[in-house]
């Protein structure tokens, strides 16, 4: 709260609006989402442009403080700010791992040096992180990670492998969990910070089933760790990481993967590839009610989100029902993508070429990426584990 | 569960004291075992009407409080919790509702605050077969003298062993299977003609088959406008469907959460069943869909306090998977439970066979999947 009134939410409005129209630029109107989806490519100048002036002026993360270059605002200013963007087709170019996850959990628990250091480049979009959290070894159960960092007096010396490193081959920095003592398992973890280009980090991209994909395996081999760049205590990583992952979580809401049909509802696409009797039914009766019941299961579950974010402001805490929201959007994403690729026979199934449309290639491409969706992020059957024993007091076995 | 207002709450931890205190399970196997004809407990009918819930959605000037659907919906999941049977539903919500959406003035003057007081019963004597389908009527109005002759026979009429006021669908024209040519018909429970047959169903509710054997009404016996009453219906319907969801879904929830303290103290293998990872992930997905349901019910009681456009689609959204719900966690009550839950000792077998009764009562799931599509035009 630098330059603003509490009350003055009208004044910002006008300022906000006015500096948009001022930097951005206009031939980027629409594209926020698309450059979402489309394959990383090199930016074009007005690109350029548009990050370094929403960097500077630290609107891309309003509400981190403004001693690190973010927007010192509070969350009021920041929907105006998202407001005014959505109302002339602006995006935020400020984004990736480091804003979500990294950021927010630095600024929790790094050193004074340590937010001076990392924070100012993630609110320019000036750098990219990676995570490296998961080992082949170490899936769900991460805890159990076997990367070794060595005390070497005044650094470390890191051995192990990675996986899932998404967007490693376009980071410069990467935060990891390494393990410092090797007797305990939750306890002997540090959160560990170094930049990509030094010796001893190869990182190969892995294709996925359906196709390329941003993720890689990051083999670290005698990687130097300065001792500066521990976030948190030595061997008291686990629960910096734990913070990261809730950060995780709450960015990852079911609704938003597996999607990409564009705007055609799936009730549509049936009538399209179908067909529907004279009475304006879906011909195949086996496929109408398991249509019918997807989209019951949709519309519960967006019935729930609303209900969830009702009770969350009323009762000024999280309702038990937002534990359900990841198992069951990511449930109905996945039916979803399923019945697509079933409604549309043989074409449904094509993986390139000219003989399918975008749409048909996009959904083929949909549903099998939108398999990650209940793996990652704490797996289907992890999240059954926090309800049980977090929502339902279960014991855990003998 | 939704955010309430004060008189809400208020209404809410009425009935769940007076619920605990007056009508737990042991009530509902007590009114079974006693074989009564109505299929309630007269005296604790008396003790509800007594706390003014017969009246919750009839206007005060008719003798309620007109504290909405919503309201309704919060007793309703309070006594399906024990499966506290009495004509609440019946009387004081789908009886109600017709009235006081389609009623003159003179017929709200004559029923509404009797309803309100419990003094009368209301009931939909509404399908004719053993699948919900309330445009097959053939049950016949005909002319007769100033008024109407009704023949034919209604099924499956819950609340009929004890209802004073009946609410009939009449065809005054066409055939049956058409929505034009219905007629909403307001029929005293004594009038000449009627008969009713008790039905025992397995979750021992008063329902009954009646039969109407040239019941002579008036002119003013007429509920709403002659041929159509096919639209009054559908609203009266969609207010008794929602209802039966909060009933529904308070039964589901305390069917789960009488399984998941078994699963706490039964030890098998040295250990609390609770501990096993394929009965926890189970009880996990039962509390997901339950939340995912009680979204759907509330949002359809407030639909209809709000009066959007969108009632029908949101009930049978909530009644499609109120039922599969319900249909789950029952099912499930009885394997958790194992053995125990066989026994008609336990209360297991209740919630199974009343989830089995109300799924098909006003529209089993089938029905109201299709009708969700046919509303949205597939």
């Amino acid at each position: 709260m630098a330059d603003f009134g509490g009350s003055d939410l009208d004044a910002f409005r006008t300022e906000a609006r006015d500096w948009i129209e001022a930097n951005f630029p206009k031939s980027l109107k629409g594209k926020g989402s698309m450059m979402m989806r489309e394959e990383r490519s090199e930016p074009t100048p007005d690109m350029d442009a548009w990050r370094k002036a929403m960097g500077e002026k630290g609107w891309g993360v309003p509400t981190w403080p403004a001693q690190y270059g973010g927007g010192g605002l509070t969350p009021a200013h920041a929907r105006i700010i998202q407001q005014e963007l959505g109302r002339v087709g602006a995006y935020n170019p400020i984004g990736g791992m480091g804003v979500m996850m990294f950021g927010p959990t630095l600024l929790e628990f790094g050193t004074e040096a340590q937010k001076q250091q990392h924070i100012p480049p993630i609110v320019k979009g000036e750098l990219q992180w990676c995570q490296g959290f998961s080992e082949p070894g170490a899936g769900s159960d991460l805890a159990s990670l076997q990367t070794r960092a060595e005390d070497k007096g005044d650094h470390y010396i890191v051995n192990g492998q990675k996986i899932w490193t998404s967007g490693a081959q376009w980071a410069q920095w990467c935060f990891c969990l390494v393990r410092t003592d090797t007797t305990k398992k939750h306890e002997g973890i540090s959160f560990v910070l170094f930049p990509m280009d030094v010796p001893g980090v190869e990182v190969r991209p892995i294709p996925l089933i359906a196709g390329n994909s941003p993720f890689c395996e990051t083999f670290l081999t005698d990687v130097r760790v300065e001792k500066d760049q521990v976030v948190g205590p030595v061997n008291g990583g686990w629960t910096v990481a734990k913070r990261l992952l809730q950060h995780e979580r709450s960015g990852l809401s079911g609704a938003g993967g597996g999607g990409g049909l564009g705007g055609r509802s799936l009730v549509k696409l049936a009538k399209d590839y179908v067909g529907a009797d004279e009475s304006g039914r879906l011909s195949d009766s086996d496929l109408r009610t398991r249509v019918i019941m997807n989209e019951i299961d949709g519309r519960a579950f967006q019935l729930t989100a609303m209900r969830a974010m009702v009770e969350s402001k009323a009762n000024s805490g999280p309702s038990a029902a937002t534990s359900i929201m990841k198992n069951a959007g990511t449930r109905w994403m996945q039916d979803r993508a399923e019945l697509t690729i079933e409604l549309m026979g043989h074409q449904g199934l094509g993986w390139e070429g000219d003989d399918f449309t975008a749409e048909e290639l996009g959904a083929v491409r949909s549903w099998l990426g939108g398999k990650a969706t209940t793996i990652y992020g704490g797996s289907q059957e992890v999240q059954n584990n926090i309800i049980s024993k977090r929502i339902l007091g279960l014991p855990d076995p003998k | 569960m939704a955010v309430l207002n004060e008189e809400q709450s208020m209404l809410r931890d009425a009935a769940k004291s007076w619920v605990q205190e007056k009508s737990p399970v042991t009530a509902f196997r007590k009114m079974r075992d006693s074989g009564v004809e109505l299929g309630y407990d007269a005296d604790a009918w008396n003790e509800m009407a007594e706390m003014g819930w017969a009246g919750v959605i009839i206007p005060e000037e008719y003798g309620g409080s007109d504290f909405g659907y919503l309201s309704m919906g919060l007793i309703l999941e309070e006594t399906g919790r024990t499966l506290t049977a009495s004509p609440l539903l019946a009387s004081g919500l789908a009886a109600a509702s017709a009235l006081v959406l389609g009623g003159s003035d003179a017929q709200k003057s004559e029923w509404l605050p009797k309803i309100a007081g419990g003094e009368v019963v209301g009931a939909l004597a509404i399908d004719e077969g053993a699948h919900h389908a309330p445009e097959k009527v053939a049950l016949k109005a005909e002319k007769s003298g100033s008024g109407y002759k009704l023949s034919g026979s209604k099924s499956f009429v819950l609340e009929g062993m004890a209802a004073g006021l009946l609410i009939v669908s009449a065809r005054t024209s066409g055939k049956p299977g058409d929505t034009d040519g219905i007629t909403l018909f307001l029929v005293a429970g004594d009038a000449k003609g009627v008969s009713r047959k008790r039905l025992h169903l397995a979750d021992s509710r008063g329902a009954a088959n009646i039969t109407f054997d040239g019941v002579e009404v008036g002119a003013d016996a007429v509920l709403g406008e002659v041929d159509k009453g096919y639209a009054l219906l559908e609203k009266t319907l969609d207010r008794a469907r929602a209802g039966l969801c909060a009933e529904m879904l308070g039964s589901a929830v305390q069917a789960f959460e009488v399984t998941l303290d078994y699963l706490k103290v039964r030890v098998q293998f040295g250990q609390v069943i609770g501990s096993f990872q394929a009965l926890q992930h189970r009880a996990a997905k039962m509390f997901t869909d339950l939340e995912l349901a009680r979204s759907a019910v509330e949002a359809a009681l407030q639909a209809i306090d709000a009066d959007t456009p969108d009632v029908p689609e949101l009930v049978s959204l909530a009644k499609a998977k109120m039922g599969d719900v319900f249909h789950l966690v029952s099912n499930e009550m009885v394997q958790m439970h194992g053995g125990i839950g066989m026994t008609d000792a336990h209360d297991a077998g209740f919630y199974m066979k009343r989830a089995r009764a109300a799924e098909a009562a006003f529209g089993n799931q089938a029905y109201h999947r299709d009708r969700y599509a046919r509303i949205q035009g597939y």
